[in-house]
């Protein structure tokens, strides 16, 4: 079926599969590659987008479920000059990453939480990082780097 | 992981919907939010010819309060239920359970109306929604209907929904007895629960200690005599015949529903503490 999907503001446009998975369409058919895909089963968040600007986790959804929306992958949030998105600049800073896998899951994670919790604690910032898992364990950081993002979202 | 073959068919209209259903047959299956569906279908243990696209029908996401109690659409989500101002007032049960769902992820997808049809006995709404005796619509070929949550859920993954019937909205009377509690035990945050509890007023319903969502009978005739909570949790896994799988043994389980029925006693009591989301 034709899948049209706005990707980091970019219209994208293809006949695919029925079946095909949005993480595929955004790796595969929009060749972004930054989304990645760990457990295939809806728990790990590694492959956490923003659809019309909220967190989803793109292994589970179709790419049809997504047709004629809007699509954020991590490749989107740096504004046109490079500038990174505050989430990605406090990630740099506080070293909120070790092997990297698991942030643009988590960036993408924070960047819907703080849209909806502007001035989140550090437990609504803990429970609402439930969704994505560090397997290097690396989450003391990503919390803090969270915590510093909202203080520049205020 | 990838589902196997099918045909995807999105609906505008509960009518278009029906009509896709009725042409599809046995082969075909709705799909809210998916998340309840697609994960069955990567895994293949679901292998729909068709599946019905019904998460774009206009008008079957809301929550209102309509002849003395709360109605609620079937395309509401988890994330809605959770943060809904009139929940939080009339049915704070239903607000706080739906904010224990899976993760902020799966919540900004996932649906009241997904849930309840797919009928996991380890999913936390089916519970939650036989404690508020809640009464679900389902409209089919031959017209609208209601079905009682307690006379619902039939089995592991089923329900009394006819093939081509579809479920559109939830009913829910006003508690009598304002005394409320959510208990749920995982091993991650984001784990189906391994046993929950659902108590409003002497209304006491288990997560996953059975085929289907159960009333704990004994628990809840032992509140109505006058035992105190503890006595009464006591009871909770009386007559319960919980699955024995990787997380849990069958005693574990058993043990669980009193634990966690106790701590619910308490706290529908007491009063909760503030939120911590």
């Amino acid at each position: 079926m034709r899948v049209e999907v706005t990707i980091n503001g970019q219209p994208v446009a293809a006949d695919v599969e029925d079946r095909m998975l949005l993480v595929h369409y955004v790796r595969d058919v929009a060749g972004l590659r930054a989304t990645n895909v760990g457990c295939d089963t809806t728990s790990c968040g590694a492959c956490t987008l923003l659809l019309d600007g909220e967190s989803v986790k793109s292994c589970t959804l179709l790419a049809a479920q997504a047709d004629g929306r809007e699509v954020t992958t991590v490749e989107g949030l740096a504004g046109p000059d490079g500038e990174l998105h505050p989430v990605q600049q406090r990630f740099h800073e506080e070293h909120a990453l070790q092997c990297g896998f698991c942030t643009p899951g988590m960036v993408l994670a924070l960047v819907s939480l703080l849209r909806e919790n502007p001035r989140p604690t550090e437990a609504q910032i803990r429970s609402g990082l439930e969704g994505n898992l560090c397997r290097c364990t690396g989450y003391h950081n990503i919390v803090r780097a969270a915590l510093a993002a909202a203080e520049v979202a205020r | 992981m990838i589902p196997a073959p099918f045909r995807y068919q999105r609906a505008a209209t509960v009518s278009e919907a029906l009509d896709l259903a009725a042409e599809g047959g046995e082969d075909a299956t709705f799909l809210a939010g998916g998340h309840s569906l697609l994960p069955l279908m990567k895994l293949r243990l679901a292998l729909p010819e068709v599946v019905i696209d019904i998460g774009r029908i206009a008008g079957l996401s809301y929550i209102r309060v309509q002849n003395g109690g709360i109605s609620i659409g079937a395309l509401t989500r988890h994330h809605d239920l959770e943060h809904s101002g009139l929940l939080a007032r009339e049915l704070p049960l239903l607000a706080a359970a739906a904010g224990r769902v899976g993760d902020p992820q799966v919540r900004h997808r996932g649906t009241i109306g997904g849930s309840l049809a797919h009928a996991d006995p380890a999913s936390d709404l089916p519970a939650v929604l036989l404690a508020l005796d809640a009464t679900l619509v389902a409209i089919g070929p031959r017209g609208s209907r209601e079905i009682a949550a307690a006379d619902f859920f039939t089995g592991t993954f089923e329900t009394a929904l006819e093939p081509g019937e579809l479920l559109t909205g939830i009913r829910v009377p006003r508690p009598a007895s304002p005394g409320w509690s959510f208990q749920k035990f995982t091993k991650r945050a984001i784990d189906w629960a391994i046993v929950g509890v659902a108590v409003q007023g002497g209304s006491v319903a288990l997560v996953n200690m059975g085929e289907i969502p159960l009333r704990a009978a004994a628990t809840e005739r032992a509140l109505a005599g006058g035992a105190s909570p503890r006595e009464a949790a006591a009871l909770a896994a009386e007559g319960t015949r919980p699955v024995a799988d990787i997380n849990a043994s069958r005693d574990y389980r058993q043990h669980l529903a009193r634990v966690l029925t106790a701590r619910a006693l308490a706290e529908a009591r007491s009063g909760h503490p503030r939120r911590k989301s």
